[in-house]
Formats: structure tokens, sequence, C-alpha cells
């Protein structure tokens, strides 16, 4: 490896390797992030054309024109699709664990460069893949994200034979590029750590990326074998799950629910591990409890494989199996809780500097615990029977979701922007568009919960069909939510320019702008191919040793000797 | 709470609100203590000129009890709401008290087609009452329901009786539910199903014995025309 590294020290890459075939961590990285980013553009504009078709259904929205129910149906199940698989995945993975790992483990490039290099390449092919699927005849798959056949299978009931088969080949992509990447991962976690770089030594979000990594691999094999064969009842016209011929249609609930639910947990903790490193950074505080919060992840993780089947209480399967699945589903609360419990005893007798990367951390432990609480009357099968695919589900998963996918994200990257592209954001425009964000955030979602207590269930176009929900007071909560909604996305502009001006015109960042620990903060900023130069670093103590007793300073970088 | 947002329509509807209000209350406290923790310690430990951090590691017994105390209580939390949560499950859906009628629920793309029982009480035989989108049960009547889908997964759901049941293809899905308030109610299909799943929707009448009778024989006669 240090042979390699010399290499590197003496050969700056040339514009193809550098732009077109990159092999570099943080290059990947940025490529990552863009994509997810354009990505989540795509998401917001459904977000905002079915929310303005359900405040005021049938009128003509900007943009969109009119919203059939075909396109309605494609527009919440590719809005779902897209923000958990090409958002939130690829920023909070891929592009905080590339450009995370080899930084902050003191290491030059990640493991295997080129695998890293291929991981992208089929991502932004399934991402092509999903976006052409829109625009093929019969329009974009409509069937949720959840994708149950026989709808899904069979074009007769979908209507989308297109649609539906591209959209799961992008699903499936989208799978394998993950794979490659986690592996990736976990290998240069596991084998290039500076000398000196226990595994307590480790920071958090190092910890909760590989974890989560470990999840998604253990957990989508099934999903990728029954996508397949979901893939092959579209096309080759096989049974696997018709009940006609033999199949089964439950057996994809279970494949796919065996991997959705770990799959929470696979972007909550990345985004946990984020806010790990800045809470502790701008309250001066040493983690509290850096072991025990390990363990609650890694508890959370192996409970997350038992908790599958409180996705289908009511789905047909035996109803004692509910029993089961309720202990395991409300026991997850435990780790969960703990966790934001020390998260939150990290804040005791800190000092507690607002800057934006903190304004967001602080936002996403709000949010989550709101996420969190709701969970539990969805968890316990008794009051599931009515709550399922009601509105209160989508407003407690948003609750979980969007603190993870938007404000975890927007949380790493105020934080790591002056490393990343070496300028200062703007921290005036950065805090109001936090709060912009988090008002609109919970103006939107807070109706939903009342709406769907009311009994409003999911996917649905246009509520004038029944007449118990087309009350004024409910059209009148789904209007504020959908304004809300304006509100959230207008802010977002705010954030464009801020990243694109900062970028070319912020003030110029130092190495280490938040006098944090970790061993990115020691290298220039950004830091150059090849990270750390001819020597690699050495890592003398753990990453959160901020005000340590009987020192002047209030922080102590890892590679600092004593 | 719930009533205040939708009357309760079945014998069990009273027993799940219940129990989501006793979830609303314990993790609510839950949720006002730490909501109440996080942000007094946000306000109280903001950056001041001169003052320090302390150096806390999370080892220090009299501060990890803050963790471990909740922790332990949270269990106990825990307990009470499965044992909560399986007794009102194991009512409604694993029990099933003693029949009093029957209705048969066939959901199609994008209908509902129901089998009610007829003059002579008796689903299966040929005065069955086969009517579209239109549900009629009598009052404090135990019904047993058997429900059918002819071709994509549909959920038969009565947000007034709590009840949501999914219907798969090829199967025979059975239940029951007690109608307690008489009136007309939304059936609403609470499964993704296609392009018509929005339209889904069905009415449900809830009758007084007179009241079903003289529908029975109202649409008996209009069938013999």
């Amino acid at each position: 490896m240090s042979a390699d590294h010399a290499d590197h020290a003496h050969h700056e890459p040339t514009f193809i390797e550098k732009y077109v075939f990159p092999t570099d961590h943080k290059f990947i990285a940025t490529q990552y992030l863009v994509t997810g980013l354009c990505m989540a553009l795509i998401g917001g504009f459904f977000s905002f054309a079915f929310r303005m078709q359900l405040a005021w259904p049938g009128s003509d929205i900007p943009v969109f024109g009119h919203m059939s129910p075909a396109e309605y149906n494609a527009a919440i199940t590719n809005h779902g699709t897209i923000m958990i698989f090409w958002v939130a995945m690829p920023v909070l993975i891929a592009a905080f664990g590339n450009f995370l790992i080899p930084l902050m483990i003191g290491a030059d490039d990640m493991a295997f460069p080129r695998l890293n290099r291929l991981s992208y390449q089929v991502f932004l092919i399934s991402a092509i893949v999903i976006v052409a699927s829109l625009f093929v005849p019969g329009g974009g798959f409509g069937g949720a994200w959840t994708a149950y056949p026989p709808l899904s299978a069979e074009a007769v009931y979908n209507l989308t034979p297109l649609g539906s088969s591209m959209w799961l080949t992008a699903v499936a992509l989208e799978f394998v590029a993950f794979l490659i990447g986690g592996i990736n991962f976990i290998v240069t976690a596991m084998n290039a750590r500076a000398p000196g770089m226990k595994w307590d030594y480790v920071p958090m979000v190092v910890w909760m990326i590989c974890i989560a990594s470990i999840l998604f691999m253990g957990s989508v094999g099934p999903l990728v074998a029954g996508a397949v064969m979901l893939l092959f009842d579209q096309t080759l016209n096989t049974g696997f799950y018709d009940p006609t011929r033999g199949g089964d249609p439950i057996l994809w609930q279970h494949l796919f629910w065996f991997f959705g639910h770990p799959e929470v947990y696979v972007v909550l903790l990345p985004a946990t591990g984020i806010v790990a490193e800045i809470i502790t950074t701008f309250s001066r505080k040493k983690l509290f409890g850096y072991q025990l919060i390990l363990f609650t992840a890694i508890g959370t993780g192996v409970l997350s494989f038992f908790v599958w089947a409180h996705h289908q209480f009511v789905a047909g399967i035996d109803p004692r199996m509910a029993n089961i699945f309720t202990i395991t589903t409300v026991l997850i609360s435990i780790p969960i809780a703990e966790m934001l419990f020390l998260f939150i005893a990290t804040l005791y007798k800190g000092s507690i500097e607002f800057t934006t990367p903190m304004l967001w951390a602080l936002g996403f432990i709000f949010c989550f615990l709101i996420g969190g609480v709701t969970g539990i009357p969805l968890g316990a099968s008794g009051s599931d029977i009515y709550l399922h695919d009601s509105y209160f589900v989508i407003a407690h998963f948003h609750y979980t979701f969007f603190p993870i996918a938007f404000i975890g994200s927007f949380a790493g990257i105020t934080y790591w922007f002056p490393k990343w592209f070496g300028r200062m954001m703007n921290a005036t425009v950065g805090k109001l568009h936090f709060w912009l964000t988090f008002i609109g955030f919970n103006g939107i979602f807070m109706p939903l919960f009342v709406v769907g207590l009311a009994g409003q269930h999911r996917r649905i176009y246009n509520y004038e069909h029944f007449p118990d929900l087309s009350t004024p007071d409910l059209q009148m909560l789904r209007i504020m939510a959908t304004c809300s909604l304006l509100l959230l996305l207008a802010s977002q502009t705010l954030f464009i320019w801020n990243f694109f001006y900062s970028m070319w015109f912020g003030k110029k960042a130092p190495a280490n702008p938040w006098n944090a620990n970790t061993l990115e903060w020691t290298v220039q900023s950004p830091p150059p191919h090849g990270n750390f130069g001819p020597d690699f670093p050495t890592v003398y103590r753990g990453p959160y040793e901020y005000s340590a007793p009987g020192r002047d300073s209030d922080f102590w970088p890892q590679s600092e000797p004593s | 709470m719930l009533k205040y947002l939708l009357p309760q329509g079945s014998s069990f509807a009273g027993d799940i609100d219940f129990l989501f209000l006793t979830i609303f209350v314990i993790v609510g406290f839950w949720f006002v203590l730490t909501m109440g923790m996080f942000l007094y310690l946000t306000v109280k430990y903001r950056r001041q000129d001169g003052v320090k951090a302390e150096y806390i590691t999370g080892k220090e017994a009299n501060l990890k009890r803050w963790i471990t105390i909740p922790h332990a209580l949270i269990i106990l939390c825990d307990i009470v709401l499965i044992v909560g949560a399986v007794r009102v499950w194991y009512m409604v859906k694993q029990d099933l008290p003693e029949q009093g009628d029957k209705v048969r629920i066939v959901a199609q793309q994008w209908a509902w087609t129901f089998y009610h029982s007829g003059p002579d009480g008796e689903l299966g035989t040929p005065d069955d009452i086969a009517v579209v989108d239109e549900l009629h049960v009598t009052k404090d009547t135990v019904y047993h329901f058997q429900g059918e889908s002819l071709d994509v997964i549909h959920s038969f759901s009565v947000p007034t009786f709590r009840l949501k049941q999914d219907l798969i293809p090829g199967r025979e899905i059975s239940g029951w539910f007690k109608p307690t308030l008489l009136g007309e109610y939304d059936i609403q299909c609470a499964e993704m199903c296609g392009i018509g799943h929005g339209v889904m929707g069905a009415r449900l009448f809830v009758e007084t014995p007179e009241q079903h009778e003289a529908w029975m024989q109202r649409v008996t006669a209009m069938a013999s025309k």
C-alpha cells in the first residue's frame, strides 16, 4: 500500500483520469452527491405535483398540467423509489462513505478504487433507467414503491408493461451498485486504517456507514432474487407470484420487507453518525458513551432483521405471526431510544455553538424523536389494524426519512463543505435555509397525522370519491400541507444558491475551520489527490477528545503526538 | 380521542381506540420528557464566554444512571404496550365470535361485490343478494366475512369499524365485525390496486332489522322485474 501511496504523491491525474474515469474517492463522492441531489429535484417535483393535485383536485398544475390517475400513481411510486434509492442511499452512504472513510481513517483512497468507479457507473445507469422509465409508452410504473404482485407482475393489471419492467431493472441495478460500494467501504475500514487507529478510535460515522453496509449486504440478497423472479413474471411469463399457477403473491412481500425494513436502518445509521460528529464538535464534548452508542447501533441492526412482517399484519399472513412481530418491533424502541438519549446526554455541560451544521444536527434529533414515537402505534398490531396504509403511516415515516435523507444530509454537507470544496458556505443563508426547511417540513406532516387518524387512506388521487373524507375540514388540512410543501421547496433555492455560490466564491476555508479532532481536518481543504502526502498520519487517541482536562486548547487532534 | 375524528362503528372500535390512547399516553410521557430534556440542555449549555465544556466520557456511574434507569423503564412500558396490542389483536383477528350472519366480499379492479345472505339468512343459496359497491348490514349482528380477490391485492377497509383486511387472489380470508352504529359510512380499498385505486370506494349501510328487511324486499322486487 505504501508504494502505491508514493505513486499517488508524484502522479497528478490527467483530465480524463480525473473527470471521465475517476478513481479518486473524493471525486466519486462528489459524483454521488451531485447525482443524488439532482435526483432529489426530480423526487421533489413529483411531491409538488401530487400535493397540488390533492389540495386542488383536477386543477391545472403549474409546469405539470392536468394530472390523470395513472400519472398520479406513477408520481407517488417514483417519488418514494427515487427518494429512498436514488437520494438517501447515494448521498448518505455513497457520497459521505466515499468522502469520509479514507480521510477519517487516514488512508490514501478506498481499498478498491476501480470497483468504486464501477459502483458509481452502475448507479448512474440505474438512475438513467428509472428516469427513462417515466417517458416510455404507457408511462412510468404506478404500483407503489413496494410493487406488490400480481399488480406489478402483469401488464393487464398495471397497464404499464414497459414502465414496470424498467422500474424493476433500475432498482435491481441500484442494489448491485450498492453491493459493490458496500464491500468497498467495509474492506477499506477494516484494512486501510492509519497506524494507531484502533477500533475504538474510529469516528462514529465510519462505524455507522460500515454497519449500514453490512445490514444492506445481509438483507438485499433475497430481494435481488425476488426482483429477478418478478422480472421473469413480467417478461418471460413465469408464475412465481401468480396464484392461478401455484405462485404466491405474499412471497414477494416477505422478500421485499425482509430487505425493506433493515433498509430503514441502512440509511438511518449513517445519518446518526453524521449527527454524532457534529454534536461533539459544536458542543465541545466527548461523545457520551462511545461504546454504548456502538452497541445500540449493532443491536438495532440485528433486531431489524426480525421485524419485517409488521408491514404485513393485515396482509393475509397467519394472524398468530403478528404477535411475534409485534414483540420484536416494539423491542427495537429500546436501542433506538437509548441512542437518542446518549446523543442528548452528549449536550450535557457542553458549550453549544449554533452553527448551521449544528442546527441541522439538533433538528435531526427533534424530528427523529417525533418519527420514533409515532412508530409505536404502528408496530403494535392491535392499533395497526386501523392505522395501516393510512396517512398516519405516511406522516410517521416521513418524520423518520426526511430527517435522515435531508436533515442528515444537509447537516453533513454544511459540516464537511469547507473540506470538500475548500470554501466556507454562507452561514446566514444557511441558517435561513434551515429554519424555512424545518418549518415547512413540520407544516407538511403535522396535518397529515391528523387526516390519517381521521381515516384517510394512502395513494388516492382525489378524495372527492369518498364522502366521509371529502369534508371541508380535512380538505383544509390537505391544503395546509401543500402550502407548507411549497414553502419547503421554495426554500431549497437558498441551498442551491449557497452551494454553488460558496463553491466558487465563498471564503477560502482553512484546514480545520471547526477546530475538530478527526483526521480529515489535518489535511488542506480540499485534500489533494492521495490525501495525506507521502506519510500516513499516526493516531494517538479517540476522535472526541474535546475539552480534555489540563489542556489550554479545547480540542485535541487524533494525530497530534501527546 | 379518535372518536372525535371518526365515530366508533363496531364492537371493537372502542378497544382499538383505547389501545391507541394508551400508547399515546405512555409514549407521549416519554416524548415530553425527552424533548423537554433535549430543549433544556440545548438552551442551558449554549456557548457562553469563559465557560468551558466539561470532560465527560459517559462511564461516570452517577451520570450513566440517566440512561440505564429510563432504559429499564422503557422495557417495562414496552411490556404493557405489547400486552395491550396482542389483546386487541387477538380479539379482532384471531378470535371468531359466534356467527349471526355472513357476507361474502369479492374485490376486483375496481369494484366491490357484496354477497348478502338474503331472506333465508343463509349464504350460498339462490336468494343471495349480490350488490356492487354497497354493503348492507344490520346493527348489533355478528357478521363473519369471507373475502376474495379476483385479480390483484385489494384491502377491505372500513374506518368507522377500525377494520382492515387485505384480500389476496387465490385465497379466502375470513374475519368478523359487529356494527354498532346506524348510518352510512365509507368502505375503502386500502391497497394500491392500479389506476382505478382512487375510485374504489363503496358505501356501508348499517340498518335496523326493519330497514334491512325493507331493503331486501326492495332489491328482490327490482331483480324480479
